[in-house]
């Protein structure tokens, strides 16, 4: 790395600039603008999947020898455009990214083959989906305790278990199925269809626009190849996790950025008591505060992530960047509310959806790795 | 390139400072802490050695930015960089002795920002304390009633300051005073006045909460009188309103530099706390290495994350704030920011470790009821946390002083 790379620094490279440019654009274009009625019908309307594939995220990571782009997996600008598309919409965003998360975790944890095998039909012009399950319906879930587990039977393995909140669970071709054995945690990729595989639609406060669903596995049995992680090459479930954490609080930073810009315009518009209510103090300082905390969030978020693409650990910086981020997102989108007052609370306004998206975080794990 | 990491080059001076702050200040925190106001004559090597290593004072000059910018063109990590580590390290030690080190005054700063090169040739290696808040006014700054009038190759100065840091020990005070009450923000103007000047009286050493070891004076000026040349920036007043803004603008700037500086000095604290804390808790077999989900740690660990991921990002915004000033953009609103969030998660923080750790955190056998008491101040000069809040609120909704006030 050049001595340039080692400064502080928070200028953006030049590919970066410009692919921030186009990915804002098509956030504002094609994210924002259906926002709000993808979020009334509950999911996004028929053939968004299909437009963002003109982003080409998926293809970037996939490896030549698959047909794909086999350009090095860049955690920094993965979080860019998180951010980017998180301002657009939460759930639109992460529906997006869905089928990536399941790719970056196949390329860290894959050998050559399995890669071959499970990355190829993303070659395909069409948005395939695919997903990562990793949460479970408990309170106390903790990933580093599953209660899925997968148990070796001859050549295959039987995985038993339910997973919560996993995205586009509804239409995903492959699912990879967090699970332990033995106490080790391991991924298991089940194509959809697998006998004992159940799938049901959840409703969530938030995230409307993007299916989750609950997935029970019931004795699912899958080929022992299609177990990511072995006893040389272990399933790395804390990476994942991070590159998560990451990838959701960076479609936070986004989403609260929607929120700082919305309410600013708002209480230097709205009149109460004969001014601005912005000539107010306790209304400015809330917006001062926002764009603080925002500020604060989006620093953590760009440090964890560059320290994960210089291949510095990073566990720590993730860990806390998503403290801050739940923390500091649930106040931002209360805040952003209250700013609004009634009219807040109206489905009128974007604020009120922000408010249930934001909430999402800290909540959802294992969802758009980086 | 994003890069949130502390430059190597920049890496070895922290870890130097922090050794020297570890070894010699440290050690003697407690003990100027209970003797309050006597001069701390170990600090002198100390000061010395500072001062080899560029000095200027906390928030202070751009002396050696040529030399630090080799093998990087366009991004810089420069002096403000060094200075904001250097805080955060120093002030991890001890803040109160920070603050008493010779040369490392508020007022070295402002010479540092706006004086003539004349006048750095004069000034450059005075210890000067800065002298803007009066018995009648604080936050409201533009609002002083100290008087400088002109009087042939001499200034006339008359008025009353309060709260001067360093007061007592300092060579020189940088003063804020009104060349005309009637005309404002614009008639406001800083003049470097030695401590032997006529008229010049240290009346009182304030007795603290915290930061006992440095002092805190109050000082009166009754006929004083200085130099002429000893003005810093332009002595006309302006007329115009934008020339009026610039004038002040002048001033302010001084702050873009500091604020900083102070929330560095807050974040040091709130380290030392937080590292302390850590110390005892393992020792107690308390284990803080971010392995379960927030809710699923014990309520002590959760609210540990919390404190250090506050702490953390007050630092990131910090850096930010002072890789702005060292690559000449504008961070008047990131200043503000830093300092806000710093001097909040300062207190917090330091408060926090108290309780968490019980008798021991409230006893004097640890430092950590110091940190608690001397974090304080940190969120309230160089302009309070509402203060912080209002200069972001402004910068924010686009808004002037006359709408926001
Ligand atoms: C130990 C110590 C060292 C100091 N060192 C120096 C020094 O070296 N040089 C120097 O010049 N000064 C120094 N000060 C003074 C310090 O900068 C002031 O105390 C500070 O700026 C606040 O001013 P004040 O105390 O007059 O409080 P006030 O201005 O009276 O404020 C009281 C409260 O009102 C709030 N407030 C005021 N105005 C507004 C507003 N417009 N909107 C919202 N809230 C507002 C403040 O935030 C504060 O909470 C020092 C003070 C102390 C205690």
């Amino acid at each position: 790395m050049s001595e340039q790379a080692k400064l502080f620094d928070l200028t953006l490279t030049e590919e970066q600039r410009i692919t921030r440019e186009m990915m804002k654009k098509f956030s504002e274009v094609q994210l924002r603008a259906i926002s709000r009625d993808a979020d009334e019908a509950g999911e996004a309307p028929e053939g968004f999947y299909n437009k963002t594939m003109e982003l080409g995220l998926s293809l970037i990571p996939i490896p030549e020898e698959v047909g794909g782009a086999g350009i090095p997996r860049s955690p920094v600008s993965n979080m860019l455009n998180a951010e980017d598309l998180g301002k657009g919409d939460m759930s639109l965003a992460l529906g997006a990214v869905t089928p990536l998360a399941f790719i970056n975790t196949v390329i860290d944890n894959g050998t050559k083959e399995q890669q071959e095998a499970f990355l190829s039909p993303f070659i395909a012009e069409e948005f395939v989906p695919a997903t990562i399950a990793l949460m479970e319906p408990r309170a106390t879930f903790e990933p580093s305790e599953l209660q899925t587990s997968a148990v070796k039977e001859g050549d295959v393995y039987v995985i038993n278990g339910v997973k919560s909140m996993v995205l586009l669970g509804d239409s995903a071709q492959q699912i990879l199925v967090i699970a332990e054995e033995n106490g080790t945690a391991a991924g298991y990729v089940v194509p959809a269809g697998t006998e004992g595989l159940g799938i049901e639609n959840e409703k969530n406060m938030g995230l409307h626009a993007v299916n989750t669903s609950k997935v029970t596995l019931d004795n699912v049995k899958v080929p022992v190849i299609n177990k990511l992680g072995s006893e040389e090459q272990p399933f790395d479930l804390e990476r994942l996790l991070d590159l998560s954490r990451l990838g959701v609080c960076a479609m936070s930073l986004g989403c609260a950025e929607a929120m700082l810009e919305y309410v600013t315009e708002y209480v230097n518009e709205r009149v109460a008591f004969g001014e601005p209510i912005s000539h107010r103090q306790s209304v400015a300082f809330m917006v001062a505060n926002i764009a603080i905390e925002l500020e604060a969030m989006r620093l953590m978020v760009y440090r964890a992530a560059s320290r994960a693409e210089q291949g510095l650990d990073f566990h720590r910086e993730a860990y806390l960047a998503q403290v801050i981020c739940a923390e500091k997102a649930m106040e931002i989108g209360n805040n952003g509310v209250q700013l609004l007052g009634g009219h807040g609370f109206i489905r009128e306004h974007m604020v009120e959806l922000w408010y249930r998206n934001l909430r999402s975080v800290g909540v959802l794990e294992g969802a758009a790795c980086i | 390139m994003i890069n949130l990491e502390i430059s190597p080059g920049h890496q070895n001076l922290s870890n130097m400072i922090n050794g020297m702050a570890k070894s010699m200040i440290r050690p003697l925190s407690r003990k100027y802490d209970i003797k309050e106001h006597e001069k701390a004559v170990e600090l002198e090597n100390l000061a010395k050695m500072m001062e080899k290593m560029g000095g200027g004072g906390l928030g202070g000059g751009d002396k050696k930015d040529k030399k630090e910018a080799s093998g990087a063109p366009e991004i810089k990590n420069g002096m403000q960089m060094l200075g904001v580590i250097g805080a955060m390290e120093m002030c991890w030690a001890c803040t109160g002795l920070t603050l008493a080190i010779p040369g490392m005054g508020l007022g070295n700063a402002a010479i540092d920002a706006v004086a003539s090169d004349e006048q750095k040739e004069r000034f450059g290696k005075v210890f000067a304390a800065m002298a803007i808040t009066e018995p009648g006014t604080g936050s409201d700054s533009a609002n002083v009633c100290t008087t400088a009038e002109a009087d042939g190759d001499e200034w006339v100065i008359n008025g009353e300051k309060i709260f001067v840091t360093d007061g007592g020990q300092c060579t020189h005070v940088v003063v804020w005073a009104t060349l005309d009450k009637s005309v404002g923000k614009a008639a406001i103007k800083s003049f470097v006045v030695p401590k032997d000047a006529p008229g010049l009286e240290v009346v009182r050493l304030e007795k603290k909460m915290g930061i006992r070891a440095s002092d805190t004076a109050a000082i009166t000026f009754t006929n004083c009188r200085i130099p002429r040349d000893n003005i810093l920036g332009d002595a006309t007043i302006a007329r115009t309103a934008e020339e009026r803004k610039k004038a002040f603008g002048g001033v302010m700037q001084t702050f873009d530099n500091t604020r900083p500086a102070v929330g560095a000095m807050a974040n040091g604290v709130a380290r030392a706390a937080l590292d302390m804390t850590r110390e005892i808790l393992e020792k107690e077999g308390v284990s803080l290495d971010y392995g379960k989900r927030r809710w699923n740690s014990s309520a002590l660990q959760a609210e540990f994350y919390n404190m250090e991921a506050d702490y953390e990002a007050a630092r990131l915004l910090i850096l930010k704030a002072a890789w702005l000033a060292d690559n000449k953009t504008p961070n008047s609103k990131e200043a503000s920011m830093c300092k806000a969030k710093s001097g909040r998660v300062g207190s917090y923080i330091t408060l926090r470790c108290v309780e968490i750790c019980s008798s021991l955190g409230y006893g004097e056998e640890y430092l950590l009821e110091k940190f608690a008491r001397d974090s304080k101040i940190l969120d309230i000069f160089e302009g309070t946390q509402q203060i912080q809040q209002l200069i972001v609120a402004r910068h924010q909704l686009g808004l002037s002083s006359r709408e926001l006030k």
